[in-house]
């Protein structure tokens, strides 16, 4: 993009763009530290996942202040316009994610705590995970190079994960009804996956933002993207 | 957008020359009716010119020339024709400056000269007139117990009220503004864009301003102009959020030059 006019416009959309990095980054880690505390039964980690998550807040708050700062002074139009807007946007994604690894490390900890028959799917779970995980980073990837291609592909992922929550579920219906006193953690592990399948939607949301800002474009809840392998510039 | 548009105005290929030196380079853009339209642009990029050439302002110094046509509808007049009076040009075609710039005249005088010049000599009908244009322009009440004072009394904004009371007495198709905001305070400035906006439910306006936030709050289109040549028409709310060129991208977001 050509240098603004103004050095420290240029400067103030840079810093906040690179914060939102730092915040997704920080979130990916709260969501990799809850999935570990649940695989390793570390209840001191998910208590530290827990606790880390007003930190994730503060960073919503910070940056929504800038953000509303910079429209203030800069009244930004067109590209810079649909930035901001979409990374007020970002925030609120990165925030609700950092909300559902709080979830997962709250459930950890319950299961861990109460001991007992441990329901398997964990495995599972971890799988979901990682795709989720990689979901966020790439669509991180594509907003700090404006990759619309990228982001386009993990749209097309979001359904995966989707299939992944599915059968997760009916594995845990089946361990239910084979061994009741499965059912507390059953229950609780269900919440695990719901939480990675709402990761997995707001990684999609962001990658949907990457292309407004790139294109101009609202693919939001236009099917544009579903089950089709191109999309059309 | 559904609505169906009519054009009030229209610019064919039109070339501006101040002796040697062109300065509009072949211009073709449509002024809808009943519309704002924004001319923007960087310093020197053509806005003003092209904004004075549809009231014949250049015929005022010599060495000035014209090439192509700007129609004015329904009647598909070219107002650049050799044959058409200015005068006749500027009774339908409406200017409001920079700068107030009333005639050091009363008030009522101030409105009433256009009418006088067009033959009005009933004084019932040109009190009634000018009580119509002041109210039109959102001045009356303001003015109605010192319209025989000097215009020069009242405040910048009222000047320039005062001077769209004047344009609009002569019942204009169109009318021009010339960055009409520049020299006022922002109150003031609310005040003549609140006016705009309710001028164009029978008068077409097209703006010049080097005020992209004003010409996104009052216009309907926009034009963004470069070294004389139009670079984009468009929607204000698309060129605005999604401009399609990138030369507007950058002049809009100050990434300029």
């Amino acid at each position: 993009m050509t240098d603004h006019a103004s050095k420290q416009y240029d400067l103030d959309l840079d810093s906040i763009r690179s914060r939102v990095l730092a915040m997704g980054g920080l979130v990916e880690a709260q969501i990799r530290r809850a999935i570990d505390a649940l695989s390793t039964g570390n209840v001191a980690l998910s208590e530290e996942v827990i606790e880390g998550d007003h930190k994730v807040n503060a960073m919503e708050v910070s940056l929504d202040e800038d953000c509303s700062q910079l429209i203030v002074r800069r009244q930004p139009a067109a590209g810079d316009l649909r930035m901001i807007f979409s990374i007020m946007k970002t925030v609120t994604d990165l925030e609700r994610i950092g909300d559902e690894a709080q979830k997962i490390a709250r459930m950890a900890k319950n299961i861990h705590e109460r001991g007992g028959p441990q329901a398997p799917p964990v495995v599972e779970v971890r799988h979901a995970a990682e795709a989720a995980i990689s979901m966020l980073r790439r669509t991180l990837d594509c907003f700090a190079r404006l990759d619309t291609d990228g982001a386009e592909e993990v749209i097309r992922d979001d359904a995966g994960i989707d299939t992944e929550f599915r059968s997760i579920l009916r594995q845990l219906i089946t361990y239910m009804m084979e061994d009741p006193r499965t059912i507390s953690t059953s229950l609780e592990i269900v919440w695990i996956a719901k939480a990675i399948e709402r990761i997995g939607d707001h990684a999609k949301n962001m990658a949907e933002y990457v292309i407004y800002i790139v294109k101009g474009t609202d693919v939001r809840h236009t099917g544009q993207m579903r089950g089709t392998p191109t999309l059309d510039a | 957008m559904s609505e169906v548009l009519t054009t009030k105005a229209e610019a064919r290929k039109l070339s501006f020359y101040y002796g040697d030196f062109r300065a509009l380079k072949g211009i073709s853009m449509s002024v809808h009716e009943r519309k704002v339209t924004a001319l923007i642009g960087p310093s020197g990029c053509g806005k003003s010119t092209f904004l004075r050439c549809f009231n014949r302002m250049h015929d005022l110094y010599p060495g000035n020339r014209y090439e192509g046509e700007i129609l004015l509808h329904p009647d598909n007049a070219n107002l650049l024709a050799r044959g058409v009076d200015p005068i006749e040009v500027r009774m339908r075609i409406g200017m409001v400056f920079q700068k107030p710039n009333p005639f050091p005249k009363t008030v009522f005088e101030n409105v009433a000269y256009g009418l006088r010049v067009r033959g009005e000599s009933s004084r019932r009908r040109i009190e009634e007139k000018v009580e119509q244009s002041l109210q039109d322009a959102a001045l009356w009440d303001e003015v109605k117990d010192r319209l025989h004072q000097p215009a020069y009394n009242l405040s910048g904004g009222q000047q320039q009220r005062l001077c769209i009371a004047r344009a609009l007495a002569t019942d204009p198709e169109l009318l021009l503004f010339d960055e009409p905001t520049s020299a006022l305070d922002p109150i003031a400035t609310a005040s003549i864009e609140e006016l705009m906006h309710d001028l164009k439910e029978r008068v077409t306006i097209l703006i010049v301003t080097h005020n992209m936030q004003q010409a996104a709050r009052v216009s309907d289109f926009t034009a963004y102009m470069y070294l004389g040549d139009l670079i984009e028409f468009g929607v204000t709310d698309e060129l605005f959020i999604k401009p399609k060129m990138k030369q507007t991208e950058d002049y809009i977001t100050g990434r300029f030059g």
